[in-house]
């Protein structure tokens, strides 16, 4: 996967230190956006929160038609979005981004969501979710989100879902989970 | 009144908030999200908190009299949207009473829901009080001083 490595070399910031983490953060909560855009500037990354999924599209330029990508255009390097919303759900913006034949498909996506649905849990994961964070979101879950981030970005590897305490799962459960293929 | 007289009192008003079960640890999580920069943080999210949720509260209000048959969905959804709010500045009893409506929602229980929206509005009223009380008390003494955190 040499050729994924490269991309994501060029979309994480290769001096954890020095780049600075762009993270898009998707909710139609007025309050939730809010937090979570406070919780990241604590966690030293720069954010933009928009409140719909289309003004997420808009906002990554994936709304219209996209002829060209070239690494700048791809400007963020996370994408947090809620669960339910009115119109398109994180869901949906989620399998949007990974059908996407450009690098935009790279990017990360963590899904937020108040309830501890495990079916839920376990379609968000296939679909290619990085992450799915119970919510209300702490700053504990933002940090190790970020400090992951960069960690994986100094090492140029490519992004790999691991088993995390983000949702309440039984061990036998969480067995399960590490057996569902995150799609490459 | 002295500032150690203030700040004991900052302390224990809101020590009581969470030993009356009003809020949770994800208040905790607000004030610990200020700084030098950003002092106010906890009482500006609830001050958004407030002024968002009172449109979700009148379209409640507005649902639970519609007279051709209640609309449970709509009201379950509205709910939910209130219910994150209220989970996210750890209004406890508030998102609690919210739990119940929803359940009234799903078991189409019009009876159910009016007596909890009741409640709830009564919660909800309360809390805006006393944390009022509350934000202008430690105005007051500062912000280097509302570092402690309730046991």
């Amino acid at each position: 996967m040499a050729a994924a490595g490269d991309v994501l070399r060029q979309i994480l910031p290769e001096d954890g230190a020095a780049g600075e983490l762009h993270v898009l953060a998707v909710g139609d909560s007025h309050v939730d956006r809010k937090v979570i855009e406070r919780l990241l500037k604590i966690s030293s990354c720069k954010v933009t929160v928009v409140e719909s999924e289309t003004r997420a599209l808009q906002f990554l330029g994936l709304d219209g038609e996209n002829c060209s990508i070239d690494f700048d255009s791809l400007k963020v390097n996370l994408i947090m979005t809620d669960y339910s919303m009115p119109g398109m759900t994180g869901y949906e913006l989620l399998k949007k981004i990974k059908q996407e034949s450009s690098l935009f498909r790279e990017i990360p996506v963590v899904i937020m969501s108040s309830e501890n649905i495990l079916t839920r849990i376990a379609s968000c994961l296939e679909e290619g979710a990085e992450d799915f964070l119970l919510k209300p979101v702490k700053l504990s879950d933002v940090k190790r989100l970020t400090d992951f981030m960069r960690d994986e970005g100094m090492k140029g590897e490519k992004i790999c879902p691991k088993r995390r305490r983000s949702y309440d799962c039984t061990p036998s459960l969480s067995t399960a989970f590490s057996l569902i293929s995150h799609q490459s | 009144m002295d500032r150690n007289q203030s700040r004991r009192q900052v302390a224990a008003m809101k020590q009581a908030l969470f030993d009356q079960g009003l809020l949770d640890e994800q208040y905790i999580q607000l004030e610990e999200l200020q700084d030098a920069a950003n002092p106010n943080f906890a009482e500006e999210i609830v001050t958004l908190y407030y002024r968002d949720s009172s449109r979700l509260i009148a379209n409640i209000d507005q649902a639970l009299k519609e007279r051709n048959g209640l609309d449970f969905n709509k009201m379950d959804n509205i709910m939910h949207q209130f219910k994150g709010s209220s989970s996210s500045i750890g209004a406890k009893k508030v998102k609690a009473e919210c739990t119940v409506f929803r359940e009234c929602c799903r078991a189409r229980n019009a009876e159910g829901c009016m007596r909890s929206f009741q409640q709830l509005k009564k919660e909800y009223a309360a809390l805006r009080k006393k944390l009022e009380s509350y934000f202008q008390l430690a105005r007051q003494i500062g912000p280097s001083e509302r570092a402690c955190c309730p046991k």
